[in-house]
This record gives C-alpha cells, structure tokens and sequence, in this order.
C-alpha cells in the first residue's frame, strides 16, 4: 500500500518536475537582463526580449483579479450565508459549475462578441481589440472557482462561531465579514490563487481579445501583450532565435506565477495567527 | 448592575415544531437561575428567546412578551441591540479561531465600531479578571490565538468575551457539559462571584450544579415550565409530582 502510495505521487510528480528541468534546459540560457528590459527584435537581430508581454501579463492579470476576486467572493458569500436552501441560490451554483466547464475559447468568443465587435464604438474601451477586453475574459474566467470554492470554505466555518458573533451584538453583515469570511481567508485565498495561476497560462480566450501588441503598450484602451500569447506566436514561427525566446518565455510565465502566488501566501498568512487549533 | 426579566405567555416553534407552551416567570435582578429538564425539553429554546438569538434560525418563531428592566425585547429594540444588553455563553466553547486572546475579548466592542485604545486594553483585563482567567494569559494575550487555549481555559475566555460588551444578563447554556470537573468547578466559582453584578440564567443538566450555584431553579417538560421556585424548595420538596420524579432520578 505504501509503496502504491509512493509510485502514484512519484507518476504525479515526475511529469512536472521533467517540464520544469526541460524548460530550464531549453530556455534558461536566453534569460538575462535584456529579456525582462527591452521588447522583441526582428529574427536575425540579436537582444531583445519580452519585457512588453510580461508587463502586459501582468497589468491583465491585475485587472481580472480586480473583476473576479471580489465578485467571486462576493457570490461564495451570497450562496454560503444568505442564500442558503434558495432557488436563486441553487441556480447561481448551477451556473457558476458550468462556466467552470466552459472552454476557455469561448469566453474568448463572448468577449469578442461584447466587447470587442465595433457595434458600440462610442463607448471608451468598446469596439476594438484591446487589454481592457482581455482583462474581463479572464477575469469573468476566475468568477466560478472563486465563488465555489470560497462558498465550500465559507460552509466549513462552525455555526458556533457565527452565533458567537451574533450573540455579542454584531450585525450579521459584520459578523460575516468580519468573523466568518476571516475565520475561511487561508482556503478563500487558495481559491483565489487556484483561480489566478489558472488564468496566467490563458492563451485562447486573449486571442480574440487582447490581439497582442509588438511593441511597448500598457494601455487597456489598446492591443496589448500577453505572455502566453507571446509564446503562441513565437513558437509558430519558422526562426530559431523566437524557439529560444519561447522556451524563455514558458519558464519565466512558469517561475512568475509561482513567485506570485508565494508572494501572495506569505504576505496573507503573516497577519494570521499561528498555533491556532 | 443586572436587570430583572419578566416573561409573559411566551410561545416559541421551530417550524411546526411547538417547543415552548406559553411560558411565564419572573427572573430576578443580581441572581442565578437555574433551568434544568430532560434534553428536548425547550430550556435551551427558553434562553434563546431571552437574547433573540432562537429567531437566527430562519424556520424559528417566538410569540408573547419578554421584559428586560423596562425594555420589552420583543417590541421596541433590535436584537442587535438587545443581544449587546444580554451575554451568552455556550455550550461547547467556541472563541474566534483567527484571534488573539485579546482580540477575543475585546471582539465584541471592536465588531460594534469602538476603538479607543486605553479603554479596550483595561476592559480586557477587568473582563479577564472578572472570569478567573488574567492570571494565567497575562503574558501571552496577544501572542496566543484563543483557540489554543484548554477548553476550561476557552470557556472562561468566551466569558470574558461575553463580559467585555457589559451586559446586564448572561445567559448560560449548559457552560460546564463539555468540561472535566476541575474546569466545571471553576466555571461554578465564577458563577458565585458574577451573580451579585449580573442577572445570570443558566441552563443545565446537572443537578448538583443547579443546587449549587442557583438560588432559583425551573424544571422545563415537553416545552412547559412545570415548576418554578427557590432551588431549596424545588430540591426538597417540589410541589409537583413530575418535578419529584425527575430530580430523584425517576426518568430524564
């Protein structure tokens, strides 16, 4: 039994860390200061790098995290404290199950559909390609496993301690947002974080979207860049030197998310109290 | 200083479950009262009524009149606001778990927006001196989280927690069922030293418990208050048949 246990989490593990030492091997020898500096150069030229797809990553990350971290709470909240035994409550887990099933394509399509397509032009950031678009796509792609798992964490809560509150004269809204939503915050975060590093490695649903941007761009009025985008297109392509930027580019995409959900962990976890239970 | 509690023809369902059958009593101010009845027999529901806490649960139902002092609960306050004038302490401890002892105590006037320094550090420690606990956390308040406290140790904190908000009631139900008899007597010394400040009423299946600390007991049955008198009488000579068989251990 030990040793079946043993051989399943070595099956698990070792795709993974062939990945990582493969990607390591491949790409490490094109990271340096100029890939993190200066944008792309023509194939043939020498430098460059990718500084403009990992600024870009991160300004449409930050912005689907400022659209589905609090609506994705929001509605863990709803369907863990208030909602609870409801029709709506049962049809909005219905629904959020299912957008967690949707290809991630067809966000890409909604969005396009929305956002994108030039039938509402008057509207700033409405009717052309842009990162604003790509920023809801992802975003609206967190909202399902934010919300479910946030409602699961939430549930996990002891009554006691609700009543606790609500015995000590606290609104129930403070109560939940106070004590309740704080008791569940390590595997709310986890939720969030699942939800993060899930949409960071997004490549279709940018596609109709962000449409990528060869040059500097921060702005989420315009075309903006994105790594794995990046990645796609320069792995496509038929020049040896965009292969070595890719390979680059797939373990700093790797080593970035890892650096930011840590970051994340190690910033939330320190204000929580240890020893607990 | 405690306030008397008068209750009147009191009604209280859960779904169509009739637990209490019109109740009236009259608790005294600055005493112990003690309830006590087989499990089931709507005593927990009683004391739930008395802070409005019993209508947290969606299915539940409450009707007649609940006098706090001059306050009738179920008319003209919200229950937020009578649950600030009325403490709880519950069965199975139950301290925030993310919090420090300290923020523990002082949870319920920082949840309600009170946030003087000078004065939570010293209703800490008085409210932790009321319950027999500053001796042994002095030192570690904001070091330890609540929950890592022994369970005597966490009820007399959820006490403590109850007494920072300075409430005229305390209710208590059945405080001392998950703890071993060293934490138990300790919860009952307390019991003595509270009740001359605070109206407490206490829940329990203990009788010995109830004999001890109360000066007043209820005997609760199917959701009616057989009979309520001083502790001395009802232990020694009830004036009801079911009340006898019940406390010399004929059946409950």
């Amino acid at each position: 039994m030990t040793f079946l246990a043993i051989l399943a989490t070595a099956v698990v593990v070792l795709p993974l860390l062939a990945i990582f030492a493969y990607l390591l091997y491949k790409g490490a020898a094109s990271v340096n200061l100029d890939f993190f500096t200066k944008v792309l150069k023509p194939p043939g030229e020498v430098g460059g790098g990718l500084a403009n797809s990992i600024v870009g990553s991160a300004v449409l990350l930050a912005e689907a995290s400022v659209i589905g971290v609090p609506i994705g709470i929001g509605g863990g909240i709803f369907l863990a404290e208030y909602g609870r035994g409801t029709k709506f409550a049962n049809a909005v887990r219905f629904t959020a199950d299912v957008l967690n099933g949707v290809p991630s394509i067809i966000m890409g399509v909604a969005a396009y559909a929305l956002i994108v397509s030039p039938h509402i032009s008057w509207l700033p950031f409405v009717g052309h390609f842009s990162g604003f678009a790509g920023g809801v796509a992802l975003g609206i792609m967190m909202i399902p496993t934010i919300t479910r798992t946030s409602e699961e964490m939430l549930l996990m809560v002891p009554n006691a301690v609700r009543e606790a509150a609500l015995g000590l004269g606290v609104p129930n809204w403070r109560s939940i947002l106070s004590i309740t939503v704080r008791t569940a915050s390590p595997g709310i975060i986890t939720g969030c974080m699942l939800a993060f590093a899930r949409v960071a490695g997004e490549t279709a649903p940018l596609i109709f979207t962000v449409l990528g941007n060869s040059f500097w761009s921060t702005s989420l009025n315009r075309p903006i860049d994105a790594l794995p985008l990046r990645i796609y297109v320069l792995a496509l392509s038929p020049y040896d030197d965009w292969h070595r930027m890719a390979w680059a580019g797939s373990l700093v995409l790797i080593v970035l998310i890892v650096l930011a959900v840590s970051l994340v962990r190690y910033v939330t976890s320190r204000g929580v109290m240890k020893g607990a239970s | 200083m405690g306030v008397g509690i008068e209750v009147a023809n009191l009604n209280a369902w859960y779904g169509t479950n009739h637990t209490l059958q019109d109740i009236n009593l009259h608790i005294p101010a600055n005493h112990a009262t003690a309830l006590i009845g087989p499990s089931g027999c709507g005593k927990s529901t009683f004391v739930r009524c008395l802070n409005r806490m019993h209508e947290t649960n969606p299915i539940a139902r409450v009707t007649g009149s609940v006098k706090m002092g001059e306050i009738d609960i179920y008319g003209d306050a919200k229950p937020v606001q009578i649950r600030r004038r009325v403490g709880m302490v519950f069965q199975r401890p139950n301290p925030f778990p993310t919090m420090s002892i300290y923020d523990n105590v002082a949870s319920g006037l920082k949840l309600n927006g009170f946030r003087n320094r000078r004065v939570l550090d010293e209703t800490v420690e008085l409210s932790l001196k009321k319950s027999a606990l500053w001796d042994e956390v002095k030192d570690d308040l904001k070091k330890k989280s609540g929950a890592s406290l022994s369970g005597g140790q966490q009820q007399r904190l959820c006490i403590a927690r109850a007494l920072a908000v300075d409430p005229e009631v305390l209710l208590m139900d059945e405080p001392a069922s998950a703890l071993d008899p060293v934490s138990t007597s300790k919860i009952e010394d307390l019991i003595f030293e509270l009740k001359s400040q605070y109206t407490i009423v206490i829940v329990t299946h203990n009788m010995q418990q109830a004999a001890r600390v109360a000066e007043k007991t209820g005997f609760f049955l199917n959701g009616r208050l057989v009979e309520f008198d001083s502790t001395h009488k009802i232990f020694t000579n009830p004036s009801d048949k079911r009340t006898e068989d019940y406390i010399t251990g004929r059946f409950g």
